[in-house]
């Protein structure tokens, strides 16, 4: 279809209790600058149930517009419900680029979106920039398992739409908002939605981690060496503060729940520190944990690549620099 | 083609086990060996996969395939896990293989398919604590009562004993006819007067359970006796010329194994300023290591096809046997030896391969058995 | 049941290294595999033909002729039937225009093998890891979708499945005919028998050419008919310059870096 502004969208994705999703206001930083330079508005498009919490959040963090649609069958996401208005919104609207957070649904939702618009959708992305000459967006996204990294066009096709991974960009400082808000009146009917959702089993293997909103993050890999190896990374994230995760060499080897995962077949993160404890650093850990502001690696081997992207490298033996670290920290904290 | 002996079949089949055996075996192989336990459900995966029955007629849930697919198998297996092959080799060999030549169709149709599928072990007693490779002396006897026979004895250093429900028993019928007078029985091992003796603590290979096969007063029905009376001392030389062969691709198995360990050491560990590798007298060692084992291929696959074809290889696999035991442990020790002080670390895989191999040229027929069967048919 | 399981041969990208003098990705000698996810997808289907006998599971890909590889180890595996979708004019599509190929192919495959109730993927390919050809193939079919599956159970006209979720896992009701998309399950997928296998070995594999699929539209198909194109690639810069602590004793070191991220302020 053919763009009818040059807005940009941003899908502002809610939890169950009508507040956003992090990465769904972490996307409206990079907005701002593209739809700055594609000239249009910056649109955040809030879809849920009683989003009132999410629509402010939006506001305050730079939304030029907010298109809402609020309403009992969103509260829970369903991949028909939320496509259904998802694509009526653009064709009603039109907007040139459409930016979804690569949560689960989003990477349910976007493909499922695009499709039925018949227009390029890049997943995964990591980096968003507008080519200057053709105001195209560039979307840059790793494949080959974070060995190499692409950057895709969708020059001919609007919107041009992409999943970008939540922990990449960094939410705005909060203002004072002043968006227009838009509320439509959009509903879905139950025979619509063609799935059910039959129950919900939360907590996997007991633990519920959350890892991406982590503000600190100690892993362990295969140098812990079994389960009873994560007491002191437990002990040091204890006194942190700090979440829990795990290599997918430690995970693959039952000694962590998958839910502690980090990497390219787990979860993303970005904390603003990331202590990596017994983890060589293979190319698919890094993808996961590339986007972390400070990284301490603490690993026997010197010639572990982990210690290529670590700010701060402890060559030495885990089980002996941890619980000294955790006692120093204890102190110093009183 | 990677060599003539193999085909397509007898590729993927090696693929298979090569993979299966990375991925599964070798994670748990340091823990069995440490635990002396084999997990039961990886004993059931390799059934799933027929690993079990390779050579078991298909007719009684078995594959039917030659010697060299069994080749394959031994060699990848026993490159991650020396244990889990003595699953394999006596499910195609020692548990079947005296049913398979000599046994009636209801027999085969009886103990076969448990063994195939992997929920039913059979033991192999043939050894005596009097007679080790002078099986003949053994002393082990049975008497005719009625349709039953009277079993008294006992066997020694019996794999899978423990676990096993059934025990091939080979007992003298006819004492005063030596060889000749040995028949073979298959004892269910929860008959009253059937004991195992105390757990054999093994130096390798160490996940199998081994322990004596006490029989005593053991009342053994008629249709037990496996093959025609007497004659069951050919039968268990038939048998043991299978199990020669799977020895053998073990051996090969766990000597490609330590050069590669070893290859891969000498690549990494630096010393007086240089890769090990890079000093020529440690080169010189891999290569003469190398070559052993591709000389010791060569007689174990070449065996094999002959076996294959038809052919009379008794001592073609004694010879196989024979020099890939001997140049297998000469192998693996070297490949210990560039391991250093490391290698004597049970921290380190190349120390349990090393103990794992040393038994090759002990059981099964010793070197110097074999080198009897090797000198007899030269002398005769 | 009826059963179509999308596959694709993928390089293990767990083999891949960086030439460290040209930066780029050495792909020589880097062994080809089935997609690990959709291995999971196929043991899935697998798991249900373990519980409904009658059940006939097809595998796709579509690729180079050499794909007929994964396609021969998924028959070893579990696959009754393989079907590889390979012509030049299909080369270079992206997503979109992969799924509408894959569409035009399940068209074309379920006239020969009889309507599908469930098709099952991947959740993503690990070469490209987008994730999204599963729902765009749903999407072409009008079919509902049930993406991150860990394993899955036929209920009467209902197919349940467990997802996986951020916050743990839901199980989701959807009827037939679906799509559902896997990832990875808390158990190794089975191993292929050696009887499947050598029979595989010997299995002939149908190829849906270029000319497989008259009535398909041929400017939505490779690379003219993708939306989306790769404008460049580049192998990822290696952060350098840490700070890299090594005292005499563990003890020391860990001291030291208590002290300098202390005194960067960063705990």
């Amino acid at each position: 279809m053919e763009a009818k502004t040059k807005d940009l969208w941003v899908f502002v994705e809610t939890n169950e209790d009508g507040t956003a999703k992090n990465v769904g206001i972490e996307l409206l930083t990079p907005g701002k600058m593209m739809a700055g330079k594609q000239g249009g508005a910056l649109v955040a498009v809030v879809i849920g149930s009683g989003v009132d919490e999410a629509v402010k959040a939006a506001n305050e963090h730079g939304a030029d517009k907010i298109i809402v649609v609020d309403g009992p069958e969103f509260k829970h996401y369903s991949t028909d419900a939320y496509a259904i208005a998802l694509v009526s919104l653009v064709e009603k609207y039109g907007p040139t680029s459409m930016l979804i957070g690569a949560t689960n649904n989003g990477r349910d939702l976007g493909p499922r979106v695009s499709c039925r618009l018949k227009t390029g959708l890049t997943a995964d992305c990591t980096a968003l920039d507008i080519d200057d000459e053709t105001g195209n967006v560039a979307w840059t996204r790793p494949a080959f398992g974070g060995n190499l990294m692409a950057t895709i066009i969708c020059p001919n096709h609007r919107p041009q739409i992409g999943t970008v991974r939540p922990g990449v960009f960094k939410k705005s400082d909060a203002v004072e908002g002043k968006a227009e808000i838009v509320k439509e009146d959009l509903h879905v009917a139950e025979s619509d939605i063609r799935t059910q959702v039959l129950e919900i089993i939360k907590d996997l293997g007991g633990e519920n981690v959350d890892l991406e909103g982590a503000e600190i993050i100690v892993s362990g890999g295969r140098g812990v060496g079994g389960p009873e190896g994560f007491e002191p990374i437990k002990a040091l994230a204890d006194a942190l503060g700090a979440t829990v995760g795990a290599s997918r060499a430690a995970v693959d080897a039952g000694w962590i729940a998958h839910a502690h995962q980090v990497g390219q077949t787990g979860k993303t993160v970005g904390p603003k520190l990331y202590i990596a404890c017994g983890i060589s650093g293979a190319i698919q850990h890094l993808a996961g944990m590339s986007g972390s502001d400070v990284v301490v690696a603490i690993n026997k081997d010197p010639d572990a690549p982990i210690f290529d992207v670590a700010d701060y490298g402890v060559v030495g033996n885990l089980f002996e620099v941890l619980p000294v670290l955790t006692e120093e920290i204890k102190k110093a904290r009183g | 083609m990677s060599s003539p002996f193999f085909n397509e079949d007898h590729e993927s089949i090696r693929e298979m086990a090569r993979d299966f055996a990375a991925k599964t075996l070798a994670p748990l192989a340091a823990d069995i060996d440490k635990n002396e336990e084999f997990p039961m459900d990886v004993v059931r995966q390799m059934a799933d996969m027929g690993f079990l029955g390779l050579k078991i007629p298909e007719e009684f849930g078995g594959l039917g395939l030659d010697m060299r697919s069994y080749v394959c198998v031994m060699e990848e297996i026993s490159k991650k896990c020396a244990t889990a092959t003595l699953f394999i080799s006596s499910a195609n060999s020692l548990s079947t293989a005296p049913v398979v030549i000599s046994g009636t169709p209801e027999q085969k149709e009886k103990y076969l398919p448990g063994v195939v599928s992997g929920e039913e072990f059979i033991a192999f007693g043939l050894t005596e604590p009097n007679a080790g490779s002078d099986a003949a002396s053994m002393t082990t006897k049975a008497v005719a009562d009625g349709d039953s026979y009277i079993l008294n004895g006992r066997k020694c250093f019996i794999t899978m004993a423990p676990i096993s429900k059934y025990c091939i028993v080979y007992a003298k019928t006819n004492p005063e006819k030596g060889a000749k007078g040995i028949s073979c029985f298959m004892v269910d091992m929860s008959l009253p007067g059937v004991s195992c003796g105390k757990h054999e603590e093994k130096m390798g290979q160490r996940g199998v359970p081994v322990s004596d096969v006490v029989l005593e007063d053991v009342r053994v029905p008629k249709e037990c006796l496996i093959g025609e009376l007497d004659l069951g001392f050919i039968n268990a030389m038939k048998t043991l010329s299978v199990g020669r062969i799977g020895v053998a691709s073990m051996c090969l198995g766990m000597a490609a194994e330590a050069i590669e360990l070893a290859v891969e050491h000498t690549k990494n560990r630096v010393q007086f300023g240089k890769p090990l590798c890079k000093h020529q007298a440690i080169a010189f060692m891999l290569a003469e290591m190398e070559t052993k084992l591709n000389a010791a291929r060569g007689l174990v696959y070449n065996a094999a096809w002959m076996m294959d074809n038809g052919m009379k290889a008794d001592k073609e696999a004694s010879m196989a046997k024979f020099f890939a035991a001997e140049a297998g442990i000469e192998i693996v020790n070297k490949a210990l030896q560039l391991f250093g002080g490391y290698g004597y670390s049970r921290e380190y895989e190349i120390e349990r391969i090393y103990r794992d191999i040393r038994v090759c040229s002990i059981y099964e027929g010793s070197s110097q058995v074999q080198q009897i069967v090797i000198s007899g048919q030269m002398l005769k | 049941m009826n059963i179509l399981v999308c596959v694709k041969q993928v390089p293990d990208t767990t083999e891949i290294k960086i030439d460290p003098v040209k930066n780029t990705l050495i792909r020589d000698g880097v062994p080809s595999i089935v997609n690990p996810f959709d291995g999971y997808a196929l043991e899935a289907a697998a798991r249900i033909k373990d519980k409904n006998p009658d059940t006939k599971i097809v595998v796709l890909s579509m690729g180079p002729p050499q794909a007929t590889a994964a396609l021969k180890e998924c028959l070893a595996i579990a696959a009754d039937k393989a079907y590889l979708v390979s012509g030049r004019t299909f080369g270079g599509s992206d997503t979109l225009a992969t799924s509408y190929i894959l569409y035009n192919a399940v068209k074309k495959v379920e006239e020969l093998e009889g309507k599908f109730d469930a098709i099952f993927c991947g959740k993503q390919a690990i070469d490209g890891d987008t994730a999204q050809v599963g729902p765009e193939l749903a999407e072409h079919l009008g079919y509902p979708q049930v993406t991150y599956g860990l394993e899955a159970e036929v209920d009467g006209d209902m197919l349940k499945v467990k997802k996986e979720v951020e916050e743990g896992v839901e199980v989701i009701g959807v009827k037939f005919p679906c799509l559902v998309t896997y990832t990875k399950p808390a158990w190794d997928p089975r191993y292929p028998t050696i009887k499947r296998k050598m029979a595989a070995n010997r299995a002939e594999i149908p190829v849906l050419g270029d000319d497989a699929f008259p009535d398909i539209d041929t400017t939505r198909i490779g690379l003219k008919g993708s939306p989306t194109n790769v404008k460049k690639t580049f192998v990822p810069q290696k952060k350098t310059g840490g700070v890299k602590i090594k005292e005499a004793d563990n003890e020391t070191s860990a001291k030291v870096l208590f002290e300098k991220l202390s005194a960067a302020s960063i705990i």
